[in-house]
């Protein structure tokens, strides 16, 4: 347990560098990855969205993603169909996933979404039951 | 509790003496009355008795809640009709059988190969004996059942981080993990460490009783023997003739490995209520009973019709719906009331004049992912090589599942396995993958515990429960602050309109939680419509 607690603060140590390394495009392909085997399960893969008998909207060209805190609140607490993610994506996947959004798909937003911001929003909620 | 205190009639006293005094069947109806048993909350078939006065009941959906309730109040004098998004009855009770195409949302199309008679059930699997209310409308409709096996002793559990990945049979990760703990047990009582727990006499009685769950021998210890062979098998069994005798298995599994390994954690699994024997299946796919249930409402089903709006006033119900392809050609329909049974993923969607409680319970509930796969191998390798006959295997690998059919064993020719049943962020991974790329990952991973899927493998089908058209996800997903919250709202009747179905229950995802909220709904909208 001490093993594993110590490799999560060198991890952390290193994404955090890395991260200022790479000012200039942070985290684009943790976006991309989390975008590619998570968002796009609806959102579908040219982020058009579907309809059926409902609807999951369309990122691409979406103006409500204007304000980064928009997206990171609809992944954080869900809303009708879209469920919450913030107990299965980690604060840096979300913020990624929203700042690879707001850039790709004819969306041009140059502010970035930070871990922290991410963070200081997320709930303490319970599981969902188990079925 | 302290066994100084005051000397009351406890409880358990209590029914002890009327079980001795007026006997057990006494006694049962005594103890369910005190809540010590918990009786089903399906009581025979419903009795909607007064007259409806002529009044008609719009049910939106053809799943297995809206079936119910258009049965049960066509029964009892209402006017139903019933609309439907797709072309077949049965909503998540559904089957995909050979020759079957299936489009899912993104349009990503499948044909279904399996051969004739093969399928895959991509929702509910499993009726428990204790569902007895879905049991009951097979009964009725005639849908034949039969057993699926929950529990098989010889099927696999599986940690990549155990055992150098090997999977290992069900039966002697059990038998070693009680035959050890039990030994453990008896160990720590004759040492006299519970004796400020139990008295001497209990402790017999506990010794004696781990001795039978453990298969200890008469030592208390569980050794290469008649009893530990007789549960994790033998490594030569007993035969007849000459060198018939048997050798007894003694390679047994350390308890510090099993514990490490995680695999126990099947055990408490199999012994889940819902998954305890006997457990049934329709013959010939789940979708029976939803097909069944559309037979007998051909007549009052209408197909193909997408629901866009809800509007209800003092007088009547009226419901706009549209083509489900061109989302043209709209209609309005009315009615006194409308019992809706669309998921919630979509009904939170769709426009609709409820109390601002409802509507926010609508909106409340998020539903969980869910993917699963069919394969169909050119034989049933699972029976021939490894003598499985229906069951499952469970890996902590994403497939999580492997389940054998349960039906047509020792048969030659092909046959269909579930190759995954994925679950929690797994399942939004797999259901962000293309159908070929979760049959083909489900192929790679099964092979890991079966090595023929590689010869074998033929060709499969995969259903990511997000990607459904017609649900947007798997099941409502409740949380204890939704349920305190949100619950009691969501089953309100709002004026003219009310809603059914798994997310409606305390069961979601299982049918008898549709079969319960519809029946407690049409029970309160009757009662109603009586007393108005």
């Amino acid at each position: 347990m001490n093993k594993m607690k110590m490799q999560g603060v060198v991890a952390a140590v290193l994404l955090s560098t890395s991260a200022v390394a790479m000012a200039a495009e942070p985290d684009a392909a943790e976006g991309k990855k989390v975008y590619t085997t998570i968002c796009q399960g609806c959102h579908m893969p040219d982020a058009k969205g579907a309809v059926g008998a409902g609807r999951y909207p369309a990122l691409a060209n979406n103006p409500k993603l204007a304000a980064k805190q928009y997206p990171m609140m609809m992944i954080v607490n869900g809303s009708r169909a879209m469920p919450s993610f913030a107990r299965m994506l980690a604060p840096d996947e979300i913020a990624a996933a929203v700042n690879y959004v707001r850039t790709h798909f004819g969306n041009h937003y140059p502010d970035v979404l930070t871990t922290a911001e991410v963070k200081a929003v997320l709930p303490q909620k319970s599981d969902y039951e188990r079925h | 509790m302290s066994s100084k205190q005051i000397p009351t009639l406890s409880r358990r006293e209590l029914l002890a003496m009327i079980g001795t005094v007026a006997g057990s069947a006494v006694s049962y109806r005594a103890m369910a009355s005190m809540g010590l048993i918990e009786e089903s909350t399906y009581n025979g078939p419903v009795k909607l008795e007064g007259s409806p006065k002529g009044a008609s009941v719009l049910i939106l959906g053809s799943g297995i809640a809206g079936m119910v309730s258009a049965m049960e109040l066509r029964n009892a004098g209402y006017k139903v009709k019933v609309l439907e998004y797709n072309n077949r009855a049965g909503g998540r009770n559904w089957s995909i059988r050979g020759g079957d195409v299936y489009t899912e949302l993104g349009g990503f199309t499948q044909k279904c190969e399996f051969d004739k008679g093969l399928y895959i059930n991509p929702g509910p699997w499993r009726l428990p004996y204790n569902h007895h209310g879905i049991l009951d409308y097979c009964r009725r409709l005639g849908v034949a059942l039969e057993p699926f096996v929950q529990l098989n002793y010889n099927a696999y559990v599986h940690n990549t981080q155990a055992f150098d990945g090997k999977p290992q049979r069900y039966r002697e990760i059990a038998a070693d993990w009680s035959g050890q703990v039990a030994e453990l047990f008896s160990k720590v009582t004759k040492q006299k460490k519970l004796d400020e727990l139990m008295s001497a006499h209990d402790q017999e009685a506990l010794l004696e009783s781990l001795r039978s769950w453990g298969a200890l021998d008469r030592n208390l210890k569980y050794v290469p023997g008649r009893e530990s062979s007789n549960r994790r098998g033998y490594e030569k069994p007993p035969g007849g003739g000459l060198d018939a005798a048997p050798i007894y298995s003694k390679d047994f599994i350390d308890l510090p490995d099993i514990l490490h390994s995680g695999l126990w954690s099947a055990i408490g699994t199999a012994e889940a209520f819902y998954h305890q024997t006997s457990i049934f299946q329709p013959v010939g796919g789940m979708g029976r009973i939803g097909e069944a249930f559309g037979r007998e409402l051909a007549d009052v089903i209408q197909y193909n019709s997408k629901v866009v709006k809800i509007h209800q006033d003092n007088d009547k119900v009226a419901v706009t719906y549209v083509d489900p392809k061109t989302g043209g050609n709209p209609r309005t329909v009315t009615a006194d009331y409308c019992l809706c049974t669309i998921p919630l993923s979509v009904l939170s969607q769709i426009e609709l004049n409820v109390s601002p409680q409802m509507q926010a319970a609508i909106n409340a509930v998020p539903y969980s992912a869910s993917v699963k796969v069919g394969l169909q191998f050119k034989r049933r390798f699972w029976e021939q090589d490894e003598h499985i006959y229906g069951g499952i295997t469970y890996t902590d690998m994403p497939i999580g599942n492997i389940g054998y059919p349960n039906t047509d064993y020792f048969k030659s020719g092909k046959g269909v396995v579930l190759g995954a049943y994925v679950h929690g962020r797994n399942a939004f991974e797999w259901t962000a993958m293309s159908p070929a790329e979760r049959v083909r990952t489900a192929v790679e991973l099964g092979s890991k515990i079966h090595p023929q899927y590689k010869d074998e493998f033929e060709n499969g089908v995969a259903v990511g429960w997000h990607r459904v058209p017609w649900t947007l996800g798997c099941a409502g997903s409740w949380s204890e602050e939704a349920r305190a919250q949100h619950y009691e709202n969501l089953c309100q009747i709002d004026n003219r309109f009310l809603v059914a179905g798994e997310h409606a229950s305390y069961i979601p995802a299982w049918q008898e939680g549709a079969v319960t909220s519809a029946i407690d709904a049409i029970t309160r909208l009757h009662h109603k419509v009586v007393n108005s």
